[in-house]
């Protein structure tokens, strides 16, 4: 077998993120964590309960074993908090603050996104990764526009109510995984890619970061990588997501 | 017995301008297209949509229809960002109340139970509240004190929805796996106009779909509309999914300023017939 590509090594790490969390539900909401989320259920989180994306929670074998339309996600399955989603983002602070609703000033954008979604309540409410495919300084700025998932300072800034719950887990990117248990919970260099520097990460990275304990990330075992290419993403999307 | 059958254009006949519109689907999904296309045919303006957003913000924001809009996103998922509601937020000719999903639905809670508000952590840290200085928060007055955002509710002057099936009394269900908020839409509304892909007999409704999937009964409701395709070219399951090769010429169209002037007048000029003849028209186009 082909030594692992950047974008396996990626699902690997998103796969990573949901480790530990038992029987509860993944929400992934792009490529590359879904694969990952689907190959940790495979592997080491046989109870994870995943949907299709629409109102079926789907079992491995692809049996509907489950409703969750939207009214119940946001109801019920958000604010009870057994889950993990993992979002994108177009911005992200060292805080953890997010921006997917627009760039530049709220009244009139220089660019609209999709709007706040589910990023404030998902990131008060149940834990919360994300998932960069292409690590950067647009991305990785000192300040987002609009605050949209909600990081560590702005949590503690709204009080109790919005820190009770508060739960950001890591972030995946093409170079690295990152945490958030730097000095006053700001972001932390956790581990680089194979091929990836410390400096790579730090030079597209638009804010100070801590450096002080990277490790490299792991790479996919053997049933992992077959697990990928002939089960899970046999048509190889993946490598669309992440640039080699 | 009342007989609540109307045409889509009589439904824009009975909106004013400047009224609070609640649309139902969510995203490009179960929207009901129809009755925003007659709207747009309409001369109605200064609206204020209360939308989990799709292609009806998108047509109705190009229109030059919406004054203001309540939404938590605006997308045409499998194509991320709607062209056109992106062109009017960037020229600024929006107002905008933006709200986290799960805000909107407590909002559309607080009205279907007359309440004012209902509390809620989503939003708490996040710039919504920034964005909209008049949300004010809630102290819980148990032993926990928790400090939670108040949505106030968010009542609707109409509310527009597609189902798949209803009566002529307006009894209506749904048959795809989602109802969305749809139910929640309608109470919150002074008045709810369904349409639907068929009116059938009401024995029908129940002749091969469980009870569950009757989502509104006809105290909910103020008129139906018979439009097949109606939520074209949003999905509609199980009658249709998603029309996504209209859908990318919608979006291709809407990103260039050049193109779309011939797609209203394609289109979005005549009547439903013609929309949907025209559509016929162009699946034969593309499928040569």
């Amino acid at each position: 077998m082909t030594a692992a590509s950047r974008a396996e090594v990626a699902v690997v790490a998103c796969a990573e993120l949901f480790r530990g969390d038992g029987e509860i539900v993944a929400s992934p909401m792009a490529l590359i964590p879904a694969i990952g989320a689907r190959l940790a259920r495979l592997t080491f989180e046989p109870d994870l309960l995943l949907s299709d994306g629409e109102a079926y929670l789907l079992d491995t074998e692809g049996r509907v074993e489950g409703w969750q339309p939207f009214k119940k996600v946001l109801d019920v399955v958000v604010p009870h908090g057994k889950r993990h989603v993992v979002m994108g983002a177009s911005q992200l602070d060292r805080f953890g603050n997010q921006n997917i609703s627009a760039i530049g000033e709220h009244a009139h954008p220089k660019r609209q996104l999709l709007g706040v979604r589910g990023a404030p309540g998902n990131t008060v409410n149940n834990r919360t990764s994300y998932w960069v495919p292409r690590h950067g300084t647009r991305v990785f700025t000192p300040a987002v526009d609009v605050v949209s998932g909600v990081g560590h300072d702005n949590a503690a800034k709204a009080g109790q109510a919005a820190t009770r719950f508060h739960d950001l887990h890591r972030v995946v990117t093409d170079l690295a995984v990152l945490d958030f248990s730097g000095p006053e919970h700001t972001m932390r260099l956790v581990s680089v890619h194979p091929g990836v520097s410390v400096a790579d990460v730090v030079e597209r990275t638009g804010f100070e970061l801590d450096t002080s304990a990277v490790t490299s990330t792991r790479l996919p075992d053997h049933d992992e990588l077959r697990l990928i290419r002939e089960v899970l993403d046999p048509a190889g999307s993946r490598e669309r997501e992440v640039a080699a | 017995m009342a007989d609540k059958r109307m045409t889509a254009d009589d439904v824009a006949d009975e909106l004013a301008d400047g009224m609070t519109i609640g649309i139902g689907g969510w995203g490009s999904r179960r929207k009901p297209m129809a009755l925003v296309r007659a709207i747009l045919r309409s001369p109605l303006k200064d609206l204020t949509v209360v939308s989990y957003g799709g292609p009806d913000v998108g047509l109705l924001a190009a229109a030059g229809k919406i004054r203001r809009l309540v939404f938590g996103f605006v997308t045409l998922d499998s194509i991320p960002i709607d062209p056109n509601f992106a062109r009017a937020r960037q020229r600024g000719e929006l107002e905008v109340t933006e709200y986290d999903e799960g805000m909107f639905a407590a909002g559309l809670a607080a009205a279907v139970k007359r309440l004012p508000f209902l509390p809620i952590r989503a939003g708490l840290g996040s710039d919504v509240v920034l964005r909209n200085p008049e949300l004010r928060t809630v102290r819980s007055p148990y032993a926990d004190g928790e400090e939670l955002l108040a949505v106030p509710a968010l009542r609707l002057d109409a509310a527009l929805v597609h189902l798949n099936r209803a009566d002529a009394r307006g009894n209506a269900q749904y048959l795809g796996p989602d109802p969305y908020f749809d139910d929640d839409f309608a109470l919150a509304a002074d008045r709810c106009y369904v349409s639907v892909e068929r009116i059938v007999d009401t024995a029908e409704l129940t002749g091969s779909a469980p009870v569950q999937s009757l989502l509104l009964n006809r105290g909910e409701v103020t008129g139906v509309v018979e439009t097949p395709h109606g939520a074209h070219f949003t999905s509609a399951v199980p009658d249709y999914p998603r029309d996504e090769d209209f859908q990318r010429h919608y979006a291709g169209c809407a990103k260039n300023p050049d193109a779309w002037p011939s797609f209203v007048d394609r289109f979005l000029t005549g009547d439903e017939a013609n929309y949907q003849s025209e559509v016929a028209r162009f699946e034969r186009e593309h499928a040569a």
